[in-house]
C-alpha cells in the first residue's frame, strides 16, 4: 500500500503502470479498478475556473488516507491499493487524485476502490480554492455519491 | 477564526470545549471537523499536555 501527496502534476496511467510493475506479482491479480479525479473548468453553475490550488493538513492527510487504504484492505479481498493526491496549484484537466485497487475478482476491487475515494473526499483534509473569472472562491462542500455503500463518514 | 497556529494554557482535564472557548467568543459552527494529534475526534474529547488541536471547515479533496 502507498499514498502520496505531492505537488507536482502526475500522469496517472504512467503511475499505474509502474505501481503495479514493481508491486503485484505478475499472473496473480485478476482484476484493478481505477479512479482518476480531474480538474474542470466548471463548477456549481460556474464556466472559466483558470486554476484551482489544494490546501492540506500535512501530516493528518497522510495519515487519514493511509488509514482509510488500511481499511479497505483488511474489509475487503483485495491485494493492494494506492493512492496520489495532488496538492498546490492545479490547472483544469491534470489529475488530482489517483486512486488503484488490485484484487483477484472484480467485486472486491470495485467496492474498496469506491470506499477510498469517497472517504477520501468526505472525510480526508484537503481543500478546494478556485480561481472564478469573479475572483477567488473556497469550495464548500463535495458532491455526494448516491450509490456510496458505507463510506466511513 | 482564521489562525495557522497558537499555543494555549488550559487547565487540568481541560476538553476541545475549553480550548474553542479560548480562542473564539462564538459558538462553534455545527460542520466544523475536530482533530486532536491529527486524528478525528469530538469536542468533549479530554486534552493532555502537548496535544495538537485542529478546527477546520468541511474538507473538499479529490
Amino acid at each position: 500500500m502507498k499514498v502520496v501527496v505531492q505537488v507536482e502534476n502526475f500522469d496517472p496511467w504512467v503511475e499505474m503502470k509502474n505501481y503495479q510493475d514493481a508491486n503485484i506479482p505478475a499472473g496473480k491479480h485478476g482484476g484493478s479498478v481505477t479512479f482518476i479525479g480531474s480538474m474542470r473548468d466548471f463548477n456549481e453553475g460556474v464556466d472559466g475556473i483558470a486554476s484551482m490550488y489544494l490546501d492540506h493538513y500535512p501530516g493528518m492527510t497522510e495519515k487519514h488516507l493511509e488509514r482509510v487504504c488500511q481499511e479497505a484492505l483488511d474489509r475487503w479481498d483485495v491485494m493492494d491499493a494506492f493512492v496520489i493526491h495532488r496538492v498546490g496549484d492545479i490547472q483544469p484537466d491534470e489529475a488530482i487524485v489517483l486512486v488503484g485497487v488490485w484484487s483477484e475478482h472484480r467485486s472486491a476491487a470495485f467496492d474498496a476502490c469506491r470506499f477510498i475515494i469517497n472517504d477520501l473526499k468526505h472525510r480526508a483534509p484537503f481543500w478546494k480554492k478556485e480561481t472564478r473569472p469573479e475572483g477567488e472562491h473556497w469550495v464548500e462542500k463535495n458532491t455526494q455519491d448516491d450509490q456510496a455503500t458505507n463510506s466511513g463518514s | 477564526m482564521g489562525k495557522a497556529d497558537d499555543s494555549l494554557e488550559l487547565a487540568d482535564g481541560a476538553s476541545v470545549k475549553d480550548a474553542w472557548a479560548q480562542v473564539s467568543s462564538d459558538d462553534l459552527p455545527n460542520n466544523t471537523l475536530i482533530a486532536v494529534n491529527m486524528e478525528y475526534t469530538d469536542i468533549s474529547h479530554v486534552l493532555n499536555e502537548g496535544d495538537e488541536v485542529a478546527f477546520f471547515p468541511p474538507v473538499t479533496g479529490g
